[in-house]
């Protein structure tokens, strides 16, 4: 049976994983340096979440994609030209700062007033998507926050796998300690559903869904409202790079024979 | 800033024996009772059990704490479910009135802290590492995915710190007791919270391990062993040898005891055919559970040893727990070796994990 799914995914912008990331002082506090210069990208588990959604609408006929993300406007510009063309979604921008400084309460209480008012969305059927954790404050406390303001009671974390059955109901898998899911049935809808990696490979450019997109993007980037983030008592009291660096001993022109001899010893060592 | 006079509440909950509290909560009561040592605060400990005589049981191993303990029990948190647990966390909570809550960041609590945080008022952060400060109350955490290291305060309360597991050593007692025979008489004096559950609309059905990684991952390993792309590329002779690839890592696994990681682009190799591919053969066991670095996890382990990895920033940031750090390359220029590793054996890890295994199959090991 099909189900009319409305599919609201929140999902951050994140500098590029191979770029390098130094701190700064801001004028609202810690910051990265050059980080309105450093390419971004979809944050990598808010996009998996994205993928499963469109997978999830495409297989459930009359269903909404909403993208909700929190940015400054011309950096979600920017990243939106090549998500565009992955997913069909609709973008609902909200002009804010880049990066993991900010607190998670005050993102959380931006993206739940903006859902609240989303044209045409029923909240009974709402299954609320995003990362589990982001890559840059990487709390995983955000949705769960969102969920709670929306007043959504079945939250799950760390989600591989969605499925519906013909009731409505659906089983979801969460990653727990050891490498393994755990295994439940939600009843229905409104769910929150924080995704890890889920099972779909990113999808291929698809130039036709890119132009569709960008008929909603720009007007959506237009109409950005801005969102001030409070800082709800949070101090940062230093912020440093790792110190550790360490002394690599290189082992050349030894035989396996000799490498595998040193490995037991070091693996034998208490 | 004025000073807040603070109480500390710990959060935990038994282990699959229903007896005893699991590592996790054992490692947020060391963090906790430090805290309250250091402030000198009262220290509430709350436990979540499925029965009365589990959660008292497993009260009682806390009773030198010197802890105001509280308990909530019942067939209804015998599983962890966001619903449930979160009304449990929140009576706890409501019943303590504590200004700092000390979470353990097991996957049960890190599903509700922040939603159990929202309902009393509080706010939260997590992946905490340490627990600092003489006057007040400082947090250690990791930004960028372990890559940017923030000590970081709050005035808000109450603040809610899910602590990461392993940071702490877990609690013990004096002499290393536990918790007593469960059918004793519990003389320890625990407090049993009601809770309101709400309607049900989620049903546990069980815990599944993925076939093909689910027995390859174990968070209590000494040693993490990584296996990088390399193991799938073209070898010296031209060829793709993925299948012995997969034996050799495989038999390592069988005979170190070791957890396996990987590195992202092998997952997605994996993730991709699942066997032979147009150019290269992936390792069939690997999901992205095993996937570890900036888009996976950053377990802790003593040891780990990289093969066929090439220590690029993305990867090596899922290293960051990891204390001794050894590798095996055929690069020398690669990025273990440019102060990420203690250790780069330049060599084919064909060989010497297959010597390797030898060595410890042959009760060498």
């Amino acid at each position: 049976m099909e189900e009319l799914l409305h599919i609201v995914v929140c999902a951050g912008i994140v500098p590029d994983p191979l770029q390098t990331l130094e701190p700064a002082s801001g004028p609202g506090g810690p910051a990265l340096k050059n980080e309105m210069a450093l390419p971004a990208v979809l944050d990598p588990w808010a996009a998996s979440a994205l993928y499963e959604a469109a997978n999830l609408a495409a297989k459930n006929p009359g269903s909404k994609v909403w993208l909700v993300s929190l940015g400054p406007k011309a950096k979600l510009q920017q990243v939106m030209m090549t998500v565009a063309q992955k997913a069909s979604f609709q973008l609902v921008a909200i002009d804010g700062p880049i990066g993991g400084f900010a607190d998670a309460h005050a993102t959380a209480a931006a993206l739940a007033e903006t859902i609240v008012t989303l044209p045409g969305l029923e909240r009974e059927r709402l299954l609320l998507f995003g990362g589990w954790e982001s890559a840059t404050r990487g709390a995983g406390v955000t949705l769960q926050l969102v969920g709670e303001r929306l007043g959504i009671a079945d939250q799950f974390q760390g989600v591989d796998q969605i499925e519906f059955r013909d009731d409505g109901s659906f089983e979801v898998l969460e990653r727990i300690e050891g490498g393994k899911h755990q295994v439940s049935v939600c009843a229905g809808t409104p769910a929150v559903l924080g995704w890890a990696t889920g099972n779909l490979a990113e999808p291929r450019n698809n130039p036709q869904v890119g132009m569709a997109n960008m008929r909603g993007i720009l007007p959506a980037l237009q109409k950005a409202r801005p969102a001030n983030l409070a800082a709800n008592g949070l101090r940062y009291l230093s912020l440093s790079l790792p110190k550790a660096q360490r002394t690599t001993r290189l082992v050349k022109d030894s035989s396996p024979k000799a490498i595998a001899g040193e490995l037991l010893a070091w693996l034998q060592e208490e | 800033m004025e000073s807040i006079l603070e109480s500390i509440l710990v959060l935990t909950h038994v282990d699959d024996s229903g007896a005893s509290l699991a590592k996790t909560s054992l490692e947020a009561v060391t963090a906790g009772m430090d805290l309250a040592m250091r402030l000198a605060v009262p220290l509430s400990i709350g436990v979540i059990g499925s029965d009365s005589p589990g959660a008292a049981g497993a009260a009682r191993a806390l009773v030198q704490t010197g802890a105001r303990l509280l308990a909530v029990s019942g067939e209804a948190f015998t599983q962890a479910r966001y619903s449930n647990d979160a009304a449990a966390c929140e009576a706890l909570c409501r019943a303590a009135q504590a200004s700092i809550v000390i979470v353990p960041g097991c996957a049960r609590f890190a599903r509700v802290a922040a939603g159990v945080a929202f309902r009393v008022g509080g706010v939260i952060d997590t992946h905490i590492t340490a627990i600092g400060g003489t006057d007040s109350v400082e947090a250690s955490r990791w930004f960028y995915r372990q890559r940017l290291e923030a000590v970081i305060g709050r005035d808000t309360r109450p603040w809610f710190l899910l602590v990461d597991p392993g940071t702490h050593a877990a609690y013990e007692g004096p002499s290393g007791e536990t918790a007593p025979p469960k059918d004793e008489p519990c003389l320890v004096d625990v407090e049993q919270i009601a809770v309101e559950l709400p309607a049900q609309r989620t049903t546990v059905t069980g815990v599944r391990s993925p076939a093909l990684s689910g027995e390859t991952i174990r968070p209590d390993a000494k040693l993490l062993f990584v296996a990088g792309a390399g193991w799938t590329k073209k070898q010296p002779d031209g060829q793709f040898h993925g299948s012995e690839a997969a034996r050799l890592i495989l038999d390592f696994l069988r005979a170190s005891g070791a957890s396996l990681g990987s590195s992202k682009s092998l997952v997605d190799q994996a993730g991709e055919n699942h066997g032979a591919g147009e150019n290269q053969q992936a390792l069939p066991f690997l999901t992205h559970l095993n996937q570890i670095g900036q888009t996976g996890s950053t377990p802790r382990h003593r040891k780990g040893l990289s093969t066929c990895c090439y220590g690029e920033e993305p990867h090596v940031v899922g290293w960051r727990f990891i204390s001794e750090r050894r590798a095996i390359s055929l690069d020398p220029n690669c990025g273990w070796a440019r102060g990420k590793a203690d250790v780069v054996y330049v060599a084919d890890a064909f060989q010497v994990i297959a010597e390797l295994n030898r060595l410890l199959n042959s009760g060498q090991g």
